[in-house]
């Protein structure tokens, strides 16, 4: 996720925009629904409005409207030598029209308009967007590249429900554990070395500034206090959530910045500033490109990660250049290159044939499963356990974000 | 020919410019008309519809605004200690910013105002007034080179064995000091160079020595021009949420909180929102007893 993102946000506009009471309805019906039947027919406690895939293609539309990361379509206006739009919009005739999102927030936001046919989101958008309506299950044998998509991105908790897609995967990454290899002695192994032993480190402990941060608590806590049952560390009862939140404070006293900037991370890691903490692999390549003493590893306990998955709109005016357009960026050579211009791992397999630098897909892990096996993908908290416990009720992605406030002073 | 051009081109402008003449309300409500307007539909009607929505709450799912009328945001702005903690924290980091300001400004105006060479003091105060031309951004971002570790306060603390103050709310404080301080020197230096100069002379006269001057004649009349300043320095820094992202450490002030509640609460950061808004105005109130408003 997001290199630019946190750098536009200091301009990112107070959207406050039309908002469809009908979008309201039919999410409000949803959730009653979610509630009331005890989570009988999905594993996952999500129960989506039931909406069709599209059944075959038909003719293009001409244009395409797209809500992406900043990254994610280039056509060559930031930088020539970047473009993987104008081969596109020749190829199909479908004139793209993207639009940069700050937040997966305002991706949610931006989709719920009805304006835009596809967007890039993440694993904390990609469920409202599926639980609320917006977003329309995925015919896959449309998408022919999807037959050479990583199988570990496929029928995710994050971008599938019962075995239904609700998207094409387009790339993931790891919340990596970096650290100073002067200060930081041993090496660490493990993510005591942010909580349990950060006080080594007082004032020089990161970690990233955003309420989904939470669940690498969680994720800890699930490795070294099994009586507090964590299987998920984004379904949390409140006993759970409690839990992390308390160890996320005793963290704080300890942390020097949290960062959200990825230039502000390598500096604060050049300096010495931050010596300890979380990272992108991209992150770490720079770092150690631009001289820093730095070491990223995924800890014995696994590790938070985020998968990004182009998901159509339920209310998409261009379906057909949408699926064309899903199509063509996970198209290996594609793929390959928004991959390595953003640092992340590509979902298709053949694209690691593609990549400039041939050892990039051995760098990100592209097509390790065992190394994705450790790794829990971001997912939105919600009121129903993803867990599938009916039991209890899971504190919702809101309460985190009032929880994230109150962790750091 | 002309003159019956003239007639008719005359007629209606002189007409209406004799209604306007015997009319002064009907030329005053045209006059104030366009800028009323901007106050009050643009100013006022968007800090009123942010007080409205204050009231307003969320589905806690998908973060859709749902207006119905509740006051559970300010209540939990009062209730919850963080929020409290937060506004206290602004209020006081704005408060030590303008202390500060006026502190390091009034020597340097007195200087540009009064000692330096006549012919130098326009300069000084372009000299002054340059560091607002740069960008906001470039200049804080300074600051967290040199404040950083192993940095510029590092080096320079070094020989006394100190080290700097390191990331966090000092740090804060000192960037905006350092981006807000132009706005206090100006008042003050023109104020010191109104200054009558008889006033010092007879203050001398009279037999005060150079404190005595400066407490009963310099200060006096120099006070609003610094509650003047220090409408500045403290709006500007209560609002600020930028610096303290980039030297702040892991600060957190009004603004954060209004941002990171911007997408997903709207009605909080709106609640929120009206923090300052009050703070300022009672701000304001409090300066105006000093006259400061007439001086700005």
């Amino acid at each position: 996720m997001r290199l630019n993102r946190t750098l536009q946000a200091p301009h990112s506009s107070l959207v406050s925009g039309a908002r469809l009471v009908a979008a309201v309805a039919v999410l409000l019906a949803a959730t009653a629904c979610g509630s009331s039947d005890s989570g009988s027919s999905s594993a996952t406690g999500l129960n989506p409005p039931d909406l069709k895939a599209q059944s075959k293609l038909g003719k293009t539309e001409g244009q395409v409207n797209l809500v992406a990361w900043a990254g994610y379509v280039e056509d060559g206006s930031n930088d020539p030598k970047v473009d993987w739009v104008g081969d596109f919009e020749k190829q199909t005739g479908c004139q793209v029209n993207s639009k940069v999102a700050a937040s997966s927030d305002e991706m949610v936001k931006l989709m719920k308009t009805g304006q835009y046919d596809a967007v890039s989101a993440s694993g904390d958008a990609s469920l409202r967007l599926i639980a609320s309506g917006d977003a329309a299950p995925v015919n896959t044998s449309l998408v022919p590249n999807y037959k050479d998509v990583f199988s570990g991105l496929k029928n995710g908790a994050w971008n599938s429900v019962d075995g239904k897609m609700y998207g094409i995967p387009h790339g993931r990454g790891a919340n990596l554990l970096m650290y100073n290899t002067q200060k930081v002695t041993p090496a660490p192994t493990s993510w005591s070395a942010v909580f349990d032993d950060a006080s080594k480190y007082k004032g020089h402990v990161t970690a990233y500034d955003s309420p989904i941060y939470i669940a690498d608590a969680a994720l800890y806590l699930k490795a070294t206090k099994p009586e507090l049952k964590i299987k998920d560390p984004y379904a949390l009862d409140q006993k759970q959530f409690d839990a992390a939140v308390a160890l996320l404070k005793k963290q704080s006293a300890n942390v020097g910045e949290y960062w959200s900037d990825y230039l502000k991370e390598i500096s604060a890691f050049k300096s010495g500033d931050s010596v300890v903490g979380t990272t992108w692999q991209v992150i770490a390549n720079l770092a150690q490109d631009e001289g820093a003493k730095v070491k990223a590893l995924v800890p014995k306990e696994g590790s938070t990660g985020w998968s990004d998955t182009w998901m159509i709109s339920a209310k998409a005016k261009h379906p057909n250049c949408a699926y064309k357009w899903m199509d063509w960026i996970i198209s290996p050579k594609v793929n390959a290159q928004v991959a390595e211009y953003f640092g992340e791992a590509p979902a298709n397999s053949k694209a690691c044939a593609e990549t400039s630098d041939k050892s990039f897909c051995d760098t990100f892990h592209a097509a390790d499963e065992t190394y994705w096996k450790n790794i829990a993908f971001w997912n939105t908290p919600i009121e129903q356990c993803l867990d599938g416990r009916t039991d209890v009720k899971c504190v919702p992605y809101a309460k985190w974000v009032q929880a994230w406030t109150e962790i750091k002073g | 020919m002309t003159s019956t051009a003239q007639a008719a081109g005359r007629s209606p402008v002189r007409r209406l410019a004799g209604t306007l003449h015997r009319r002064p309300r009907l030329r005053l409500s045209l006059l104030l008309t366009a800028p009323l307007l901007w106050l009050a539909v643009l100013y006022l009607g968007s800090l009123a519809v942010l007080f409205v929505s204050a009231f307003w709450t969320t589905n806690s799912f998908t973060s859709e605004v749902v207006k119905v009328w509740s006051t559970d945001n300010f209540h939990a702005l009062f209730t919850t200690p963080v929020f409290r903690q937060v506004i206290l924290r602004s209020i006081g980091v704005a408060l030590a910013v303008t202390a500060l300001s006026a502190v390091i400004a009034f020597p340097v105006a007195f200087y540009t105002a009064r000692i330096a060479k006549p012919k130098w003091r326009p300069l000084l105060v372009v000299a002054i007034l340059t560091p607002l031309w740069a960008s906001y951004l470039v200049k804080v971002y300074a600051w967290r080179l040199i404040l950083s570790q192993g940095g510029f306060a590092d080096w320079m603390l070094k020989p006394f064995g100190l080290s700097g103050p390191g990331f966090g709310l000092f740090a804060t404080i000192i960037a905006l000091t350092y981006l807000w301080l132009p706005y206090m020197i100006l008042p003050i230096h023109t104020a010191l160079e109104q200054l009558p100069a008889n006033l010092l002379d007879a203050s001398a006269d009279l037999g005060a020595r150079a404190g005595r001057t400066f407490r009963s004649v310099v200060v006096p009349m120099v006070l609003p021009s610094v509650a003047a300043g220090s409408v500045f320095t403290f709006s500007l820094s209560l609002g600020d949420y930028i610096t303290v992202q980039i030297v702040g450490g892991k600060t957190q002030l009004i603004g954060n909180l209004v941002y990171s509640n911007i997408e997903l609460n709207l009605p909080m950061a709106a609640a929120l929102g009206t923090v300052p808004v009050v703070v300022i105005v009672l701000y304001l109130l409090a300066m105006r007893r000093t006259g400061a408003l007439s001086s700005l």
